[in-house]
């Protein structure tokens, strides 16, 4: 009894940054304190990445039931490749690169939502159809080359000022502008209204159709700007970049505490949850664990979080 | 009255329709595919040629039913994919020296499978990233016993996948004999509206006797089955065992459930459809490169062949309703 009470008070979103700390505390104990900060800068700066691709699949999957963005990490890959092309690893043509870039993203999303609207596909086939596509594009555009970022773009993404990274906080920001988005504005009323009852917001005026491109153009915007971000802190765009993002775009989101049932969003979470994602993958690293040991332990943990985590009931 | 009773025949007939229209899509974009290739190469209009053409068919038609039944209780599964590769791995490592261990670690999965389904259903969580979840287990699983690819299927494994009945080729032979049990049981037998049911309106279900749990269990154990098969015949074509070797049955499954006249909205599915869905998209793969499309646009000619099928459940469905 008391325990369910406790656990009530704790929101469901919480859930990743407590067990990204009790992760965190594990490998500091296990490796030492000295590696602690290190350790927590890296999974900023990796989670950053996590937290802009998830922030944009968390839009598209708050919009309603079955909304879902596969093509996330082919369009990820292919804004990268796009804008690697235009800058020419030249620091002044950053800005052009990164239009460029969002613009990609943007048509994407664009594209995904005529496939579901015109079709009338399920957003899950609709996507990865797309997502063949945008791949086979990044792969006629680079081939297997990798293409090097000019050296603005990989400034930014390393920077520190004052001990402080910028990217990681520019991040946060970002964050902080999706929930005023979410819980002020007139577009996040209206796609937690989509989300809740597409029937109910469409006779209370809401245009379903315009509100779910926004998420999916949001979407797309948001996987490439990772892609962008991305090029600059690995040192370069790679055909296979994009690949884990698939799965972790949705589970940072789906563990941060968004229903997948759609009408509820929380960008918050997606921090809590990309931090628990790295720093898992750090402490199954520090321990030096066998390959398959290490994938073993990754699902259990995610089923293990998503287990514990209470449920509002939604019907 | 007699003005209820015509209308409710209206609604069957037109039903029916929608289930031929629906399964008829799949059907006519193969036969589509095919008159192309053989105008290509009408040597391919051969015994061996199809043979040829739906050699690794096989796998993907068992793993798309094993999809199609998570489909039908308006789950989803992403393990699919690793859960077969982890089949694939026990087989080329056990089936041939100690089938007992192999048979052993087959039930053990298909339970722990059925196992993560009711977990699913216990604590009402989303299949989505519960699957995830198993899926890094599989092929966790896979690389503890198998850390590089090796291993050798059992020699009457790989002999029956080989096998050239008389007549029908084998992958056809095993496509139509599964979409014929699976026609039977689920559009067919009694249990089948109950089964549809489960994924459709559960609460009724419930409320007419039936224990949902009981369902579920079942059915994930079936598809865990169905997986399963998918592991033994492939290890056949392959005669290795491989952890990553079938990554990408996970979404080729659900795409052959949904072009199979599916919906993940549950309870709405075909085994004839799935199957012919599986088939044309392993032929989608030949096709392309009997049109000599250049292989850097070939993974996105897939892409582009979904649309267009897809595009023609649109038309159909207009028609229809």
């Amino acid at each position: 009894m008391n325990i369910a009470r406790v656990r009530l008070l704790i929101a469901p979103w919480t859930y990743g940054f407590i067990a990204a700390f009790a992760m965190w505390i594990a490998t500091a104990a296990y490796s030492g304190l000295a590696n602690a900060g290190a350790m927590l800068s890296g999974a900023l700066a990796f989670g950053a990445f996590s937290v802009v691709i998830g922030t944009g699949q968390m839009l598209v999957i708050a919009s309603g039931p079955g909304n879902i963005d596969l093509s996330v990490p082919s369009v990820l890959t292919l804004a990268a490749y796009v804008s690697m092309t235009v800058m020419h690893e030249q620091s002044g043509l950053v800005l052009p690169g990164l239009l460029v870039a969002l613009g990609v993203g943007a048509a994407a999303g664009a594209l995904n939502f005529l496939a579901i609207a015109a079709l009338r596909l399920p957003p899950i086939i609709a996507t990865l159809a797309w997502s063949f596509v945008f791949q086979s594009a990044a792969f006629n555009l680079g081939g297997e080359a990798t293409l090097k970022p000019p050296e603005a773009l990989s400034w930014f993404t390393i920077q520190r000022v004052a001990g402080v990274q910028i990217m990681p906080v520019a991040v946060m920001v970002m964050t902080l502008v999706a929930m005023i988005l979410l819980r002020r504005s007139v577009f996040g009323r209206h796609l937690l209204a989509t989300g809740q009852n597409e029937r109910a917001a469409n006779l209370a005026g809401v245009e379903v159709g315009r509100v779910r491109l926004q998420a999916y153009v949001l979407c797309g915007t948001l996987a490439a700007l990772t892609g962008f971000l991305l090029t600059g802190f690995t040192g370069g765009a790679a055909l296979n970049m994009g690949d884990t993002y698939l799965m972790e775009s949705i589970a940072v989101v789906v563990l941060g505490g968004t229903s997948v049932a759609g009408g509820q969003a929380n960008a918050v979470g997606i921090w809590g949850a990309a931090l628990f994602f790295n720093l898992m993958a750090t402490m199954l690293n520090t321990f030096h664990l066998e390959a398959g040991v290490r994938l073993l332990l990754t699902g259990v943990l995610i089923i293990l979080i998503v287990s514990i985590v209470p449920r509002e009931r939604t019907s | 009255m007699s003005n209820a009773v015509t209308r409710g025949h209206r609604v069957a007939r037109s039903s029916r329709l929608w289930d031929i229209s629906q399964v008829g899509l799949p059907i006519g974009a193969l036969i589509i595919m095919l008159a192309i290739i053989f105008l290509i190469r009408p040597a391919a209009f051969s015994y061996f040629g199809f043979t040829l053409l739906f050699k690794l068919a096989t796998p993907l038609v068992f793993a798309s039913l094993s999809q199609m039944l998570i489909i039908m209780l308006g789950d989803i599964d992403l393990s699919n994919g690793s859960f077969v590769g982890l089949i694939n791995c026990v087989t080329a490592l056990y089936l041939q020296s100690s089938p007992a261990v192999a048979i052993l670690i087959y039930l053990a999965t298909i339970a722990a499978y059925a196992a993560f389904g009711l977990l699913i259903y216990w604590r009402g969580l989303p299949s989505i990233i519960v699957t995830l979840g198993t899926s890094f287990i599989w092929l966790g699983t896979a690389v503890i016993l198998l850390p590089s690819p090796g291993g050798s299927a059992p020699e009457w494994l790989s002999g029956f996948m080989s096998w050239r009945p008389p007549l029908i080729p084998l992958p056809i032979c095993i496509a139509i004999l599964s979409a014929a049990v699976g026609h039977l049981v689920i559009s067919r037998s009694s249990y089948g509206p109950v089964l549809l049911g489960a994924g459709a309106n559960p609460r009724a279900i419930e409320r007419a006797g039936w224990s949902l749990m009981g369902i579920r269990l079942a059915v994930y154990a079936a598809a865990g089955l169905l997986a399963c098969l998918a592991g033994l015949t492939l290890t056949g074509l392959t005669t290795s065992g491989d952890p990553n070797i079938a990554p990408s049955y996970t979404l080729l499954g659900v795409g052959a459930a949904i072009l199979g006249g599916g919906s993940f909205t549950g309870g709405l599915v075909s085994p004839i459809g799935t199957v012919a869905g599986a088939l044309t998209l392993a032929l989608a793969g030949s096709l392309l490169s009997f049109l000599q499309i250049p292989s850097t646009w070939q993974i996105g000619s897939q892409g582009v062949i979904l649309f267009l099928v897809l595009a023609g459940r649109v038309l159909v469905s207009e028609r229809t309703s």
